[in-house]
This record gives structure tokens, sequence and C-alpha cells, in this order.
């Protein structure tokens, strides 16, 4: 069970330049974090590192849980739910093998079916991933992040590509995950219609 | 079924049906090889002579085929990022994705050899050696080539500078491979399957440490 | 220890070594030149004859072109672990040197083998090794024009550098292994003709001169890259 996150004295540097220097907010369990601004200001940089994939020139990112904080980062990604534009949809799998895999690697339980269900695509089980439309990969990558169990949800622009409904799709599962206890941070471009905290990034 | 077996046979799937897959190999592998006694010619002694090493250097050659993708593709759509945050260490994913390369390609290349070994007038004590290095050896050129797609993952055009990384260190693997071979040919023991043995197995140990670090280097990208 | 980890702060090394290099270019041009001379007026070989001089070219090449390897592999290895930035300058310009350096040594084994053995080229233990060690050379540089973000190139190349310092004994040991499984036409002695005590002091100071010049031209290209880093940083912030 996690309790927040917690960013203390953040900076990050990408190349020669620095993206932001000391930022620091927590975010606690059931509650939405929006970053916002504009192209290259950091939003992505950030959110990767959370995830780990980057490593701060200075400061922590604390987790945590009831059973007591998580500073390190590959501990961390073990918590970590990770969504981004780009959906990793493989071409020549068909949607099921794909969820499959997901709940296989990830050591949960394989409902791929309720998964898919619950996203509309249970039709396209066993079609492969290059016949999905871009709504339609955006729910795969949704149904393998509902079915991975990870409490702490990183997206990156989640509305990006989709139409009304797939919008208000992401916020609902937004809405359902939050009222479940978990964290999302959420980098967009546009509301997603939801209560949130806002982090504006700068220049 | 734990982690490791998802990752390996969902690396073995995407490899077998991916457009340009290992079938892509066994073919590159044959064509190769029809085309050695068309440049040097036809006389049999001769080819006897240089089987073992056109036949393993083929075979390299047509193993690297494949490896620039090995991380690339999943870097590129985004699954990488998805991998990393997986319970496998990052040298288990690279360790499954080696031998997800090794079974689809190296195995099937070394089947083919002994087919074409045919075509070389190779005795069969020799193509016993043949395919027996080449079982040893192919792991090694899976595992050091995997470190070269490693760091070249992010190159969009990283196809050649794969090979030209590589090759060098491939060396010993072709000298104690086509050196079996030689060995049965001439009829003496060399000891180069040992040798082969004992570079692959560490080749198989430290590349998942290289590659995984390199993959980290690069998703930080 | 301590002394060098100072010097890796850039300032310090550009003040320190704008100081030092002068005397180093001295240094290595009396002893390449003091080599030179001790070389010529060494008696001619009796069996090559006076292109037994090449060898004082040629030796101290191979020498240089392979500490080179080793170094940029060390400069990779702090630059790994410690994330010196100078670390990593260090190793990426000591490549194309090295490479020079390898390149130089397979002209002039050539040029001496070729009175020896009648062949521009053959395919001995030692030349082959080197072969393979411009070849590693090329790889490094190709990979690190190839990788556009300079941090990703550095760390790269560093991984790279120290899986072919791993490998390169290795490769030299499959190579030696290889020239006595093929037994080829012409009888090669490795190691070229038994170094007679007359030859080893031109040998010593050529090879004294040849480490000199490397090191003379690798913080040479050092500050250049470093300087070359500055102007970048100012035009990107929009100083210049």
């Amino acid at each position: 069970m996690i309790l927040s996150l917690d960013i203390e004295d953040l900076t990050c540097i990408r190349g020669q330049r620095v993206l932001f220097r000391g930022l620091r907010f927590t975010v606690a369990a059931g509650l939405l974090l929006c970053v916002e601004g504009p192209n290259g200001v950091g939003k992505t940089s950030l959110l990767r590192l959370i995830a780990g994939f980057l490593r701060p020139a200075s400061g922590t990112i604390r987790l945590k849980t009831d059973s007591g904080d998580i500073v390190d980062t590959e501990e961390r990604g073990k918590f970590i739910g990770w969504l981004s534009h780009q959906d990793a949809v493989k071409p020549q799998m068909t949607v099921r093998e794909q969820l499959d895999f997901a709940a296989r690697l990830y050591g949960c339980d394989c409902a791929s079916d309720a998964a898919m269900e619950s996203f509309g695509i249970l039709g396209l089980a066993d079609l492969p991933g290059q016949y999905l439309s871009a709504g339609q990969k955006r729910r795969l990558a949704l149904a393998r992040l509902k079915l991975c169990a990870r409490p702490l949800w990183l997206l990156d622009e989640p509305l990006a590509a989709l139409d009304t409904a797939g919008k208000k799709l992401v916020a609902d599962t937004v809405a359902m995950h939050c009222a479940s206890g978990g964290i999302v941070v959420a980098s967009t471009h546009e509301a997603i219609g939801l209560e949130c905290e806002t982090l504006r990034l700068a220049r | 079924m734990t982690p490791f077996l998802a990752l390996l046979s969902r690396d073995i799937r995407l490899a077998v049906r991916a457009g340009g897959g290992a079938a892509l190999a066994l073919a590159f592998f044959a064509c190769v090889v029809t085309l050695v006694p068309l440049g040097v010619g036809a006389d049999l002694r001769l080819l006897t002579r240089i089987a073992g090493g056109v036949l393993w250097v083929a075979a390299v050659l047509a193993a690297l085929l494949s490896l620039d993708r090995l991380f690339q593709a999943d870097f590129e759509d985004g699954s990488l990022d998805l991998i990393a945050l997986s319970p496998l260490p990052l040298e288990v994913t690279a360790f499954a994705k080696i031998a997800a390369h090794w079974l689809a390609t190296g195995l099937p290349l070394t089947a083919l050899s002994a087919l074409l070994a045919v075509l070389f007038d190779l005795p069969p004590t020799a193509i016993g050696a043949l395919v027996l290095s080449l079982i040893v050896g192919t792991p090694a050129v899976s595992s050091i080539g995997a470190v070269g797609a490693a760091l070249t993952l992010s190159i969009r055009r990283g196809g050649l500078i794969l090979p030209l990384i590589v090759l060098p260190l491939l060396a010993p693997v072709v000298i104690f491979g086509s050196g079996a071979v030689l060995g049965v040919l001439d009829g003496l023991s060399s000891g180069a399957l040992y040798l082969l043995a004992a570079f692959s197995l560490a080749s198989v140990v430290l590349s998942p440490v290289a590659a995984a670090a390199s993959v980290r280097l690069n998703l930080g990208g | 220890m301590a002394g060098i980890f100072e010097l890796a702060n850039p300032k310090r090394f550009m003040d320190f070594s704008a100081r030092f290099l002068p005397w180093l270019g001295v240094a290595a041009g009396a002893c390449l030149l003091a080599g030179l001379l001790l070389g010529f007026s060494t008696p001619p070989d009796y069996q090559q004859g006076d292109t037994v001089r090449i060898m004082f070219l040629h030796v101290p090449a191979a020498w240089t072109a392979m500490m080179a390897y080793g170094l940029m592999a060390f400069a990779s290895a702090i630059g790994l672990i410690n994330r010196h930035p100078l670390a990593d300058v260090a190793a990426r310009t000591a490549a194309p040197l090295g490479a020079v350096f390898t390149a130089l040594g397979l002209i002039t084994g050539s040029l001496w083998g070729k009175p020896m053995w009648g062949a521009w080229w053959v395919w001995d233990g030692r030349l082959t090794s080197f072969l393979l060690l411009l070849l590693l050379y090329l790889g490094y540089i190709a990979l690190g024009s190839a990788i556009e973000d300079e941090t990703r190139s550095a760390r790269a190349c560093a991984i790279l550098a120290i899986v072919g310092a791993v490998n390169l004994p290795i490769i030299e040991f499959s190579v030696d292994w290889w020239t006595t499984l093929h037994q080829g036409d012409s009888i090669l002695r490795k190691g070229g003709p038994s170094i007679s005590p007359v030859f080893l002091w031109p040998l010593f100071l050529m090879g004294l001169g040849y480490t000199l010049l490397f090191a003379n031209l690798w913080i040479i290209r050092i500050r250049t890259e470093i300087l070359n880093r500055r102007v970048r940083t100012l035009m990107l912030s929009g100083g210049v």
C-alpha cells in the first residue's frame, strides 16, 4: 500500500541544460497530479526521473509505503505503471497475446479477458496489433496498465491522439485508480477533466 | 509461467513472425555460402579446405543480420520502458533476449550448416565437428552481438555500425570454430572446441552485464 | 591518485597543461631525435641490411598503439565510475590518436616485412592482431560519431572500450593459436629479428619519444575539446 510520492529538491540536467532545479512536491495516495507546461520544459524528463530511467543531478525521489520508505530506483520501479504516447503495441502479436505477456512478465493474474472487456476491446482479442487504430491501441495500453496492478501510474500525454470517447475512458480509468488508493502523475497539454493538483513547469 | 520464460517465448515468437526474422537469416546464410564457390572456383579440394571458415563467417554474418533489432524494436515502440519496469533485473532481461536470439537464429543456422557442408564435400566427421563448434560458438555470437545491439539501439542507421563493432570481438570465435573443423580434417586434436567453449561460456555470463549497462544508458535518453 | 582527480577539474587541467605542454614537446622532440640518430648509427643487420632500421619506427608505434588502447579503457572506466567529464573527453580524444599510431605500425610493419617476406602483407600473428586492434579503434570512433547525445555517446564508447580491452588479450591469444594451426608457406620468425643489445638504447629512446609525442598530442586534443565545449555552451546560452 503506497502512501505518497515525495519529490525533494530534484534537479534535472539534460545535455548541457538545466531543465529544473530544486523541485519539490508531494502527491498523497488517491490523488492525481497534472504536470503542465510548454514543450521541452521537462515534463517527460520528470516522469522518466520518477520512473527511474533518468538519474537526477541531485535530490531524492521517495515513495512512502506502509512498510517503509523506498528511495532505491530499482525498487521503486516495481511500483510503477507506465503509459506513454508510444503505445508499446507489437504489430505481430494479437491483443490477447500482448496482455497475457504483460501479465506474466509483471507476475500478475492473467485476467486479460476481464481487462479487454472493461476497455471495450474484447472483440479485437485475436487481431494482430498492426490492424488497430490509434484509439484502439491506447485502449490496449490502458487495459495493460490496469491489468498489471501497479499503484503509482506515470502517464505521459495520455490524451494524445484520442477522440472524445477515448478521453473520457482515460479520465474514468484514472478516477477509478485514484479512488482505490493509487497515485497518478500525468503530463498533459489539456485538462483530463478530473479534480487534480497541478504542477506547472516553466522555463 | 515465470517472467523470464514469458519474455523468452515472446521474443522467440516475434523473431519467427516478424518479416525479416529468423527465416531471412537462413536464406542469407545459404546465399553467401553459395556465392563463395562462385568466387573461388569449383575445386573440391580447395573448397573442403576452406569450408569450415566459410561456413563460420557466413553464419556469423547471418546471425548479425537480426541482431540490430534485438533491443531497438522494443526501444522504438516503448516496450523497452515497460520491460525495464518489470520484476526482472535488466541483466536477466538481456540474457532472455540473447537466449531467444540463439534459439530462433543460432540453432537454425547450425542445423542448416550441416546441410550446406555437403556442398563443400566435408567428410562426416568434419561435419560433426562443424555442427558441434557452431552449437558451442553461436551463443557467443548472440551474446557479444547483443552487447553491440544494446550500444547501438538508439542509432537509426545503426545497422552497419553493429557489425563493425562486433566482428573484431568475434575473431576468437571464428578462429576456434573453424579451427575445430580444420583439426578434424588434418587429423590433429587441437583443443579448439575446449577453447571455444571457454570463450562462449565467458561471453554468455559477462555479456548480459555489459548489455544491461548499455540499455540503462540508452533508456535515460 | 588524489592529484589526478584535482587535475580533473577542467580549469585546473587547462592551467596545469598550459605550463607543462611546451616542456613535453621539447622532451618528445629530444628523445625522437636522439633515438633516430642512435638508430642510424647502429651497424646494419647481417640478414636484413639497412632495412632493420625501420624497426625503430615500427616497434615503438606498436607499443604506443597498445598503450593508447589501455589508457582509453582506463579513462573510460573512470568516466563510468566517477562520472568525471574530463575522463570522457580523455577517452574519446585518445581514440583517433591510437588509430593513427596503429595504422603507422601496420604501414611500417609492412614496409619492414617486404624485403624479408617478399610480400607487402603476411598474416603473421603480430600484424594480424594489430589489424584487429585498428578495427577496434575504428568501431569505437564510429560508435562515438553515430550517437548524437554527447553524454550517451561518451558512456556507450566507454562500455565498448572496456569490452574491447577485456577481449583484446583473448583476441591476441586466439590469433597466436591460429598462426600455429595454419602452417603458412613462409617461415616467419615471430617478433622479427632477435634484438641485440646495440639496438636496445635507440629502441628505448624511440619508445620514450613516441610515448611523449602521444602524450603531447593527447593533451593538445583534450585542451581543444574543452575549449570547443566551452564555445558550444556559450553559444547555447546565447552568449556568443
